[in-house]
């Protein structure tokens, strides 16, 4: 997928972990239709290699169909969509699914059901206001059964979060809205248990789990690099890249990088 | 039976039924202590709300969501188009005090570029009441219909009793003179009437078409509407881009037809705002007002 027209692999990478430990260990999701699954909703939307490997992984689409990435005649692109089994919701425009997330949440709670709520969010994303908003909301109807996720890899598309417009103290804004919030490094699964095995981490209240990550994660050629966030990689780089990923030595990139936002 | 108790009729016979707000309450006051947790107030948040419905409609729900129709309509309408629109889903949008009904309000609250906005988004349907029992009487049928709709919520006094039952997507054609066809949706059908009244006593022949839901169209009854006579008039509280006047010539064209049209609209400009029945007369939209214009553009060609 990083490669043939490119994808958003730095921020994939940040947030895979995170995904991978959410469908592993923590959504209960029985059957893709069931009543009783727990959702989850991408709000970061461009994370679809991620999303979509991991469905590979489970078995949830067919292997060979990652293959049809941006064919105008299947839906693989880069934004999430209701075409591929498992996606809940379609996700791109941000700051959206944190709303549709209280819904649901909404939903279950009228039907006191125990079913939770899973929206995982960019910390660029937290820019809009549409999420506090949301928040708000969520906090007032008291929705224990949400839990946002933030991955905090510290970068929006083209500079750092901090040095654009800062969000620290970000554990005390979630706080001032009257959420739980807590941190926890999103890349080590021990430290994923101990945040998510607390939730709901207050009666009452919506949780917040703050994922501190690295963008490009596991390749160090392209971690926490501004530069690297969509990816359109040649055949010999996504060779050596994989290489890498599995301990080999770093990969000489000559793609051009590209800024695509 | 007024739109509040019809909703509140509905919902009580279908608990898939959720109704609402931003924080506007003066169309649904009674549903708190009805409706239960079936009421959602998410306060000033119309950008929350949309999402929140949407997601509520995943869930199987049918939501009614009300709100100022600008703020409904402009502060949410990526939600709308994107969440609601996008996923069609079955959302009502019901925006109060559209167009003239904004009266005192100001610019920032004239929704006259609603119809304009909405129409585009595929799967929407629109809704404008010519008064507040027309807006009760269309309300089951938009409830039970599996679309996305926007209601231009209107409870102005009823001027005559309507003569057929609401169906989406058919106009009612009050009467069939051959001089001017007056198409009409909404809040001002009462001015519309009184034109009418006022043009029949001259001996003007009307064609008086309320359209009821603006999309789906009854582009039939517009077409034999503007074949039947020698003049169309549009007459619409709305931008003159994008409304009716827009949707008629869009009709015309596919049907390789070129009338004469006479457009009473917004051109251009916001209105200035004031106590309605003055906001009306100000702006030239009077039955009185109307007719003239219509007489004159008549006697012109």
């Amino acid at each position: 997928m990083s490669g043939k027209g490119g994808c958003f692999i730095g921020a994939s990478l940040s947030a895979v972990d995170v995904i991978v430990y959410l469908y592993k260990r923590f959504l209960k999701i029985p059957r893709l239709d069931s009543p009783e699954r727990d959702y989850f909703f991408l709000s970061k939307g461009h994370d679809v290699p991620a999303l979509y490997g991991l469905f590979a992984e489970l078995g949830m689409i067919e292997r060979e169909r990652l293959a049809n990435h941006l064919s105008p005649d299947d839906s693989i692109y880069w934004h999430p969509n209701r075409k591929i089994p498992g996606v809940e919701f379609h996700s791109g425009s941000l700051g959206h699914l944190l709303p549709v997330a209280v819904g649901v949440a909404l939903d279950f709670k009228i039907r006191k059901a125990s079913n939770r709520v899973v929206v995982m969010t960019g910390d660029g994303e937290l820019d809009e206001g549409s999420n506090w908003e949301a928040l708000l909301v969520a906090a007032a109807y008291k929705l224990d059964n949400l839990v946002v996720v933030v991955d905090r890899n510290e970068f929006q598309a083209n500079v750092r979060t901090e040095e654009l417009i800062p969000l620290e103290p970000l554990e005390e804004k979630f706080a001032a809205f009257r959420a739980a919030p807590i941190s926890i490094d999103g890349h080590d699964f021990a430290d994923l248990a101990r945040g998510f095995s607390k939730i709901p981490l207050r009666a009452g209240a919506p949780s917040v789990v703050i994922a501190k990550t690295r963008r490009g994660k596991g390749l160090p050629s392209i971690e926490a690099r501004a530069d690297r966030w969509f990816c359109n990689f040649s055949d010999a780089e996504v060779e050596q890249l994989l290489k890498e990923l599995h301990g080999a030595v770093g990969t000489q990139l000559v793609s051009e990088t590209l800024t695509v936002r | 039976m007024n739109y509040e108790q019809t909703l509140k009729q509905l919902a009580l016979a279908d608990d898939r039924i959720i109704v609402m707000t931003a924080e506007n309450r003066a169309p649904v006051r009674s549903l708190p202590q009805a409706l239960g947790d079936r009421f959602i107030d998410t306060g000033i948040t119309e950008q929350c709300m949309i999402g929140a419905a949407a997601g509520l409609a995943l869930r199987g729900r049918i939501v009614v969501t009300h709100a100022l129709a600008t703020f409904l309509t402009l502060r949410a309408y990526e939600f709308i188009r994107t969440d609601v629109g996008l996923g069609n889903l079955p959302v009502k949008l019901v925006g109060f005090v559209p167009g003239f009904l904004s009266d005192g309000n100001g610019p920032t609250h004239q929704a006259i570029e609603d119809i304009a906005i909405l129409r585009v988004i595929p799967p929407m349907k629109i809704f404008c009441p010519a008064d507040h029992e027309e807006l009760a009487a269309g309300l089951p049928a938009i409830v039970n219909d599996p679309a996305p709709w926007y209601v231009r919520y209107n409870t102005r006094p009823a001027v005559i009793k309507h003569s057929e039952t609401f169906e989406i997507g058919r106009a009612e054609t009050l009467s069939t003179g051959k001089d001017v066809a007056l198409l009409v949706y909404g809040a001002l059908f009462k001015e519309a009437w009184e034109a009418k009244q006022l043009l029949e006593s001259r001996g003007v022949g009307v064609r008086l078409v309320n359209l009821r839901t603006v999309k789906p169209i009854d582009d039939a009854a517009v077409l034999e509407a503007i074949k039947a006579t020698r003049l169309t008039v549009t007459l619409e509280d709305h931008f003159l881009t994008g409304g009716l006047y827009s949707i008629v010539a869009e009709l015309c064209l596919k049907a390789r037809l070129a009338p004469r049209v006479l457009p009473i609209a917004f051109e251009n400009r916001w209105f200035r705002p004031g106590r309605l029945d003055e906001v009306i007369e100000s702006e030239g939209f009077t039955g009185e007002q109307i007719s003239k214009r219509i007489v004159a553009q008549l006697a012109e060609a």
